[in-house]
């Protein structure tokens, strides 16, 4: 590519934020919620996270910590996804502190929360309320199940949303139990669809001056990932089981081990080209001969012996070695990393996946970087994450104009609290 | 009709298999006016794909296909030789914004790359899909969706210890990578609005999965010193309840972090004596001692079913779900309910059932307005309509390969 540097050569014409002027709410908590207001003000909006002492935000009191004892500014979860962004606290009970957050949402464009259904209703600040303090609202509501239907109250982490989903019941190795992702999927996958959502919303405002809710429920959202097995259902009436590292197509498609602590390669190979490419890398051993692995159809039919002839070949390298070979053969082939494997490659590296960023509690923290690669307007990390009610005094006083006193006396009675 | 959350924006679409076309398709949905193009003669990968119909494979009836280009206009057209660049060109100019997911450096070997379309049409707004991006030492690598996830750390989460780690099923990071592509996509629109200029944007599967999925739990690793590992049907967090449980008739979601939730699964099980030693007084002691204690909660749900576990559970407040197979997901009542799946009719592939809308907008609502297109079905609309050609400029493209 003409690309020595991409983004120096065409980084020109304007600059600045492509979010700059607009302002965020933030209810979120946990992870659903956050990351689209993260990434909001990654891209340059003011986000206003509301939180409360009385009920912290479970990621400031999840572990690890800044100074290793729990304290709610040192929580480094909570870091990473509330970078960029301002910290009121509301004690959401009291009748004073709802009426506040109408005041605070009628400089806003946009609203985001992830509790269940019915905890902003209760309180008296669901979308109806809302929008009338700012009638060209933009509200989005991420919620396990959605605002309607059946199951709308049910209460669920992340996995719980994968199960539901039918995410979980194709996870786990080939006919054998299930075993699901224990890890949230969920979250940032509906985070993503969220900010979508309001950034249409967005568009459709400016050019009809109108607002809008958007009822995002999780399970939906994910459901919406899996048209190869929902298909396969409603098509052929088949259910599909524990997917391993299976594919529909493609055989070899699979993860092998190799010589090293839980040390594995991937490898998927698509076409017939590139099975004799890859048995050329093997040394050309007598079984790939063999008519049973002759063509793709054939071995996806025996896949496990196919599998277990590869991973004799795999064990005799290390991934990074059995990489460089496939590749060579413009084979796919990568090492199965880590966390801490990502956080020493250079390639991440030269991706931006780190950035240090000052904190009050830890200086040089690392976290994620801005995983989108805009020309000419980047985001960036302009400040830590807040500390708890960081930001009471600029919203209050300096941007609605309430006298110091005022908060100080809020505060008192535990309304900003 | 509804109205239109992105009426008039108008996209191209140019790419294979899914992440492209959940991307655009996401735009569509809202109103967007979506140009998707194949390259001729056989089209998109994904009508290669499946699942077939009584599993016969035809390029008109893939599932994969029918579902990811709902609410697309399709025309046929190859960009890889002279003519077709031409043409594409001349596409480019009307467009708004530009979605492609070939290999990286393709788009310069045809001529297309952001460089010289941006000369064409200043504003335009150009996504590039890859799986490591478009620079950095992994840029020209192979991969497929497995490999991206293995890649990026998502699989060494997944799985048993000992045993290999293993993929989210699905191709999802073509998944993820739209997801991430369509937000992005839209945020620099709406910057467009403000400043008049396009500008490019590179969107690698691989970062995505590593920073927007494995970025929080980077400080774990770097100040926790716990890396990510395969626990099998649990999690390697030290919380219990966070499982996957067997019950009567199948799987049991089982998480529950907070103290209170415990206490009130314990009195839902009978306040059991077990329950009372001080191992399981709170979520870490608990998950020093989870394989006891997955046999204790197991030997209850034994008897009973998901159904009864699920409502029995959550009128009490513990956040347990049911393990939904396909068939569950698909016949579920709330979905029903919610109508969350819909029916398109197609010439071919006749009625197909598949996911709806995955939100619900009030203004400007998710609206089903055409089915997927059959290969080059827009050809004539487009070609002649939109750019103004001639049938006999149809039929010389035709006798060539080009469209």
């Amino acid at each position: 590519m003409n690309m020595g540097n991409p983004e120096k050569e065409m980084r020109k014409g304007k600059k600045g934020m492509p979010l700059e002027g607009l302002r965020v709410l933030d209810f979120g908590w946990v992870w659903a919620g956050p990351v689209v207001g993260q990434l909001l003000a990654d891209m340059g909006a003011e986000v206003i996270k509301v939180e409360s002492r009385k009920r912290l935000d479970f990621i400031r009191i999840f572990p690890p910590f800044a100074e290793g004892k729990p304290d709610p500014d040192g929580a480094l979860f909570f870091h990473s996804l509330n970078r960029n962004k301002l910290s009121i606290t509301l004690d959401l009970t009291q009748p004073k502190a709802a009426e506040l957050v109408k005041r605070v949402v009628e400089i806003c464009d946009v609203v985001i929360e992830n509790f269940s259904p019915k905890a902003l209703r209760n309180l008296g600040l669901d979308y109806p309320a809302l929008s009338q303090v700012k009638p060209d609202l933009i509200m989005v509501s991420l919620s396990a199940a959605g605002q309607t239907g059946p199951w709308r109250d049910i209460m669920t982490y992340g996995p719980s949303l994968g199960a539901l989903a039918g995410l979980d019941s194709l996870i786990g190795y080939p006919k054998e139990r299930v075993l699901g992702w224990p890890m949230a999927y969920t979250d940032p996958a509906s985070g993503l669809l969220a900010i979508f959502g309001i950034m249409a919303a967005l568009y459709h405002r400016r050019r009809t001056g109108k607002g809008q809710y958007i009822d995002l429920a999780q399970w939906e959202a994910t459901t919406a990932l899996l048209p190869e097995f929902i298909l396969d259902y409603t098509m052929n009436g088949r259910v599909a089981g524990t997917q391993g590292n299976r594919h529909r197509h493609m055989a070899p498609h699979g993860c092998f081990r190799c010589q090293g602590e839980d040390a594995w390669i991937s490898i998927a190979i698509e076409t017939e080209e590139e099975w004799k490419d890859f048995c050329k890398v093997l040394g050309n051993p007598p079984w790939c001969e063999e008519e049973r692995f002759a063509s793709r159809e054939s071995r996806l039919h025996h896949q496990e012996e196919l599998n277990r002839r590869i991973e004799e070949w795999t064990s005799s390298c290390t991934p990074q070695e059995a990489m460089k070979l496939l590749q060579g053969a413009s084979i796919a082939a990568f090492p199965s990393n880590g966390i801490g494997d990502i956080l020493k490659d250079s390639h991440f590296e030269e991706r931006g996946a780190k950035v240090a960023v000052d904190h009050p509690k830890m200086k040089g923290e690392v976290l994620y970087g801005l995983p989108w690669k805009f020309s000419r307007t980047p985001g960036s990390i302009r400040r830590p994450a807040p500390l708890l009610g960081e930001h009471n005094r600029y919203v209050f006083c300096q941007l609605l104009g309430m006298s110091e006193e005022e908060v100080k006396s809020l505060e008192e009675e535990k309304v900003l609290y | 009709m509804a109205k239109k959350a992105l009426e008039e924006i108008k996209v191209l679409e140019f790419g294979q298999f899914i992440s492209s076309s959940y991307c655009c398709k996401l735009m569509g949905d809202l109103g967007a006016d979506v140009i998707k193009i194949e390259v001729p003669p056989d089209g998109d990968s994904a009508r290669r794909y499946g699942p077939f119909p009584q599993d016969i494979p035809h390029p008109e009836k893939s599932g994969l296909f029918l579902y990811l280009n709902i609410n697309k206009r399709g025309i046929t057209l190859n960009p890889q030789v002279p003519e077709g660049a031409r043409i594409f060109r001349q596409l480019v100019k009307q467009a708004d914004i530009l979605v492609e997911n070939w290999p990286a450096g393709s788009m310069v070997t045809w001529g297309l790359d952001y460089a010289h379309l941006t000369e064409i049409n200043p504003r335009l707004i150009m996504a590039s899909i890859t799986p490591f991006g478009q620079s950095g030492p992994y840029a020209d690598l192979k991969a497929h969706s497995l490999n991206v996830c293995h890649s990026a750390g998502v699989a060494k989460g997944i799985g048993s210890l000992g045993r290999e780690p293993l993929t989210p099923p699905g191709s999802q990071s073509h998944f993820f990578g739209a997801l991430n592509a369509a937000a992005a996509t839209m945020v620099a629109f709406w910057e467009r609005e403000k400043s008049g200029e396009g500008q490019y944007l590179d969107i690698s599967e691989a970062d995505c999965w590593a920073m927007l999925f494995n970025g929080v739990w980077y400080s774990r690793y770097l100040y926790g010193h716990e890396e990510v590992s395969r626990m099998g049907h649990r999690t390697n967090l030290p919380v219990y309840p966070w499982a996957v449980l067997r019950c009567k008739d199948g799987f049991i979601s089982a998480t529950a972090p907070e103290e209170a939730q415990w206490q009130r699964l314990v009195e839902l099980m009978g306040n059991p004596e077990w329950a009372k030693d001080p191992r399981f007084e709170n979520r870490v002691k608990r998950s020093q001692h989870a394989d006891e204690l997955d046999e204790r909660i197991e030997s209850w749900f034994a008897s009973r079913g998901k159904a009864e576990i699920f409502a029995a559970c959550q009128e009490r407040n513990v956040p347990f779900s049911p393990i939904q197979d396909i068939r569950e997901v698909v016949e579920c009542p709330h979905l029903e309910e919610r109508r969350y799946f819909v029916q398109i009719e197609h010439p071919e592939a006749g009625e197909i059932t598949c996911p709806g809308p995955p939100y619900k907008l009030s203004e400007t609502p998710w609206e089903l307005r055409r089915r997927a297109p059959l290969l080059g079905e827009h050809n004539e609309e487009v070609y002649r309509g939109l750019l103004g050609y001639s049938p006999k400029d149809l039929a010389g493209w035709r006798e060539e390969g080009i469209i």
